[in-house]
């Protein structure tokens, strides 16, 4: 209790934040209700990314009887995740359908069945301190574990001893800022002891000095269970209580809030010794290690214009529609936000999954989020740069992102903005202000991408110049002996040092040559890593520029290749 | 897709202009106890000739004409010209300036929110170089006149440039205090004799400070309101302070105390209103900081040492220049980057 008193009078904080409504009591009258799968004919939507990192690999089949956790399909790699079957079933497609992603765009997913027994696959505890760290990262690879407060960063990758950074402060964020969401809150309430336990389990394979969870004042009762659970813990743990201010929840607003550190820009926090976890994630690695379960189930907040909003305990896989169903909401005729009202999104459609990024719905967004009226021009008062968590001039950001102008827009470090939406927050004109740094974001990532690619191009067309120009001359010179050849027996001693002298020269060009293919060789080797994991737009793009690039460099050889 | 966030929580446009209107109100109050009330028929002509010639212009320029109109910008911008103006000051003037302010140094550079320059002072400053004569010639205050004008007086002269009979019109103006103070120094009187002249009050000018205190309530009611920061009447204020009271200091016979120049003139109308402008100031607190200095100390400097008697409008429309290059030198550290 001391040492929590002590840590709260040396709180730090960030510039600006704000303090929209909070409109969390309607979802925590009720304790966390935990749905279980008795319908035989229930089925289980999966996608294969539900985690940042590459797609995972499949193990299964179509028409494969598989069992509760067992893995269906495995992380490929270190940064993937792996994908569990949340009930018994069986697998009836694997296609691309609908996911929960603000681009509406479908991704490739299992499609399970369930065989109403819901019966697990054999799965065991670990003893995690009698076995190598390598295994119990191992564990969490194939278990399926990514961060839950809406990164989904692989966790076992977080979760790896580096020499080079070790990392001191093991930070649980439990701020959960953004109005409406719950769940973490329920979590903490309810199940304190086992996000202890999953901490023990952090803290150990990191190593750490110290731990600490950050909780807003708004959840005193979650403060108080985590309280309760870290004091019976072997390890130390302080519970925080920090200031409500969206978005203290961003990892980066935490840090500074309990450590008054800043993690630096582009870079991890473990370069300044921290590494930040959610407590639900804390939760499911315990629930792994502990129990051998991997990550089949989240509590999603379900709120808004629903009868019985609340938490629930969701299979993954479920459709969001039937979720709501059961919280008493409408699923036609409406629309869905993921997330919070802050950064979450609409749904492409009511019928996608629940997956591991899902913290919470918001039912009806067209009736609670009316449309914001028309926007006016920025009229320079600068409420937004005051509300900017990260403290960035987001005025002049939306100028230059309005005119295109991505080059100031990177100046004035776009890159280091958090789309929390503060600045719309409190916008007067109504701007949605972070719209246009999503815009300006992906065009200068994907210029970025194509001037990588063009790079390329113009190289190969410079060598093809090179190339053009050294036949030319081999002409010419062909030409002149020629014609020299023709001449009187004087003249042709005269030639001999000239050709020498142009014999020299064409080595010289020769070995230039040689550099450039063995440097454009070395550029192709590497260009498909860069190209390969765009989308099939940018790809096209970058054909297409690449293709103009040529046609351009033809263009101006072509009437000199004529005159000759 | 992603349309986030989905719920804002600020004071449109219309109403933080509104509240600066709002805010004005206790200064005109005060305006027409001490000048009477020929300001309001001054305030009423700029705020009519500055909503037709907005609606004009946005017709011509086929911007939507109504959220424009009822954004509020084109009045605040036609009261603070009318209070710069002097009390009874001719209809054409108040006329022409408005129509400065609004359509070249508003409306022809893109309209509310493209404005490099504080449209209020554009207008100021063209008719304070075009007419000096009437620019610089203020009615004194009712109770100072030797013959105080009634409102229907003060009306016919607005309209029509006469007095009722036998009234000349050096019986009811006279200099301001700051230009009665310029010209007495340069006759080499000494500040303290000078100030025995009726026309200065307990600080500033008589019955002008009443004016002044009373935009000073209405500037802190701003601030209380969250519709100007604190940096920049403080900055202002400071910095002229500050000159004067080095001045002062070093030499008090031929400079006023920093308490004068604080309530004389328009260094509250300033301080709180007209450098706060915000579509052409800066926008990082310590460019707002730099700005408002910067005017201070050269509002100062126009005063004393300059051709007209107050520095406001100059001060501002040179500032004004220096925005963008204040803004870009005043970028405030960035979340996880160095210093
Ligand atoms: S809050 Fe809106 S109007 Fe104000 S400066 Fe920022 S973008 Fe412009
Ligand atoms: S969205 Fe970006 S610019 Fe806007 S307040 Fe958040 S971090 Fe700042």
């Amino acid at each position: 209790m001391l040492a929590n008193l002590f840590k709260s009078s040396k709180l730090s904080s960030f510039n600006g934040g704000v303090h929209p409504p909070q409109h969390k009591l309607e979802s925590t009258r009720a304790p966390i209700s935990v749905l279980t799968i008795k319908n035989a004919q229930q089925v289980f939507v999966l996608p294969l990314r539900q985690h940042v990192g590459k797609v995972s690999k499949l193990l299964v089949n179509v028409g494969d009887h598989v069992l509760k956790g067992q893995l269906l399909a495995n992380a490929d790699g270190q940064m993937s995740a792996a994908v569990h079957a949340p009930t018994s079933g069986t697998i009836v497609s694997v296609q691309d359908q609908l996911i929960p992603h603000p681009s509406g765009l479908p991704d490739i997913a299992i499609t399970l069945q369930a065989d109403g027994e819901d019966r697990w696959v054999e799965h065991h505890a670990m003893d995690y301190r009698s076995v190598s760290k390598r295994e119990v990262l191992e564990r969490l690879r194939e278990g399926g574990v990514v961060g839950l407060g809406g990164a989904t960063f692989p966790s076992h990758v977080k979760l790896r001893e580096e020499a080079k950074h070790p990392v001191d402060t093991l930070i649980l964020n439990g701020a959960e800022c953004e109005p409406f969401i719950t769940c973490d809150d329920l979590l903490m309430r309810e199940r304190a002891e086992e996000i202890v336990r999953g901490i023990e389990i952090m803290q150990y394979l990191l190593n750490t000095k110290e731990c600490i969870i950050g909780i807003e004042d708004n959840k005193p009762e979650a403060a108080q269970a985590m309280r309760d659970a870290a004091s019976k813990s072997q390890i130390l743990i302080a519970v925080v209580v920090v200031p409500t201010v969206y978005p203290s929840g961003g990892a980066r607003q935490l840090i500074k809030i309990l450590t008054g550190k800043e993690a630096p820009s582009g870079k991890r926090s473990t370069d300044i010794g921290i590494q930040c976890f959610n407590v639900a994630t804390a939760y499911t690695v315990h629930r792994l290690v502990n129990h051998g379960e991997p990550v089949i189930s989240r509590i999603v907040t379900v709120t808004g214009k629903v009868a019985r909003p609340g938490n629930y305990d969701v299979p993954l896989g479920l459709a969001v529609g039937e979720l709501v169903a059961l919280a008493g909401g409408a699923v036609e005729n409406t629309e869905y936000i993921m997330g919070g009202p802050m950064m979450g999104f609409t749904l492409p459609s009511n019928h996608v999954p629940v997956v591991k990024a899902m913290n919470c719905i918001i039912v009806g967004k067209p009736e609670i989020f009316p449309e914001p009226p028309p926007a006016m021009p920025c009229i320079r008062c600068a409420r937004c740069a005051d509300a900017c968590p990260v403290s960035l001039q987001p005025q002049e950001l939306y100028w230059f992102a309005k005119s295109d102008n991505f080059e100031k827009a990177r100046d004035y470090k776009l890159f280091d903005c958090i789309e929390c939406g503060c600045c719309t927050y409190v916008c007067p004109s109504n701007i949605p202000l972070v719209q246009y740094y999503r815009y300006a974001k992906s065009e200068i990532i994907a210029l970025d991408k194509a001037k990588q690619a063009a790079d390329i191009a113009r190289e190969r067309n410079e060598f093809r110049l090179h190339r053009i120009e050294r036949e030319k001359q081999e002409r010419a010179q062909k030409h002149a002996q020629k014609a020299a050849g023709a001449k009187t027996e004087s003249a042709k001693l005269e030639a001999a040092p000239a050709d020498a002298a142009t014999k020299a020269e064409e080595a010289k060009k020769a070995a230039l040559a040689a550099a450039i293919e063995r440097a454009k060789v070395q550029k192709a080797e590497i260009a498909p890593k860069n190209t390969e994991e765009v989308s099939p737009q940018i790809q096209a793009d970058i054909a297409a520029i690449e293709a103009r690039r040529a046609e351009a460099g033809l263009a101006e050889v072509a009437p000199q290749d004529e005159n000759n | 897709m992603n349309r986030s966030p989905y719920i804002t929580q600020a004071p449109s446009v219309t109403t933080i202009m509104l509240k600066v209107l709002l805010a004005l109100l206790p200064g005109i109050a005060a305006y027409v106890w001490i000048f009477g009330g020929g300001i309001l028929v001054t305030l009423t002509l700029a705020s009519i000739t500055a909503l037709a010639s907005e609606a004009i212009l946005l017709k011509w320029r086929d911007r939507p004409i109504k959220p424009f109109l009822m954004d509020g910008s084109a009045l605040v911008t036609a009261w603070l010209l009318a209070l710069a103006l002097p009390p009874l000051a001719p209809w054409w003037l108040v006329v022409v300036g408005t129509l400065f302010a609004i359509v070249i140094a508003k409306q022809l550079y893109g309209g509310l929110g493209y404005n490099p320059f504080n449209p209020a002072m554009i207008g100021y400053a063209v008719l304070l170089i075009s007419f000096p004569a009437i620019m610089t010639k203020w009615p004194a205050p009712l109770l100072l006149a030797q013959t105080p004008l009634g409102f229907s007086d003060q009306l016919h002269f607005i309209f029509a440039g006469a007095l009722p009979n036998g009234v000349l019109v050096d019986a009811i103006t006279s200099a301001t205090p700051l230009d009665y103070l310029k010209t007495q120094l340069g006759l080499h009187h000494q500040v303290q004799a000078i100030t025995q002249a009726p026309i200065f009050g307990v600080l500033g000018g008589k019955g002008g400070e009443w004016v002044t205190g009373a935009y000073l309530l209405g500037g802190l009611y701003l601030i209380q309101q969250r519709i100007i920061s604190w940096h920049l009447p403080s900055a202002f204020l400071a910095a002229l302070a500050l000159m004067a009271g080095v001045f002062y200091l070093l030499d008090p016979a031929h400079f006023a105390n920093p308490a004068f120049h604080l309530l004389s003139g328009a260094t509250m109308l300033c301080a709180f209103f007209i450098i706060t402008d915000p579509i052409s100031g800066p926008t990082t607190p310590l460019g707002k900081l730099i700005f408002a200095a910067g005017i201070g100390i050269l509002t100062y400097l126009i005063r004393v040492y300059g051709g007209y008697p107050d520095g406001v409008a100059f001060s501002v429309l040179l500032f004004n220049i220096a925005v963008p290059l204040i803004d870009a030198y005043t970028q405030p550290r960035v979340y996880g980057h160095a210093k």
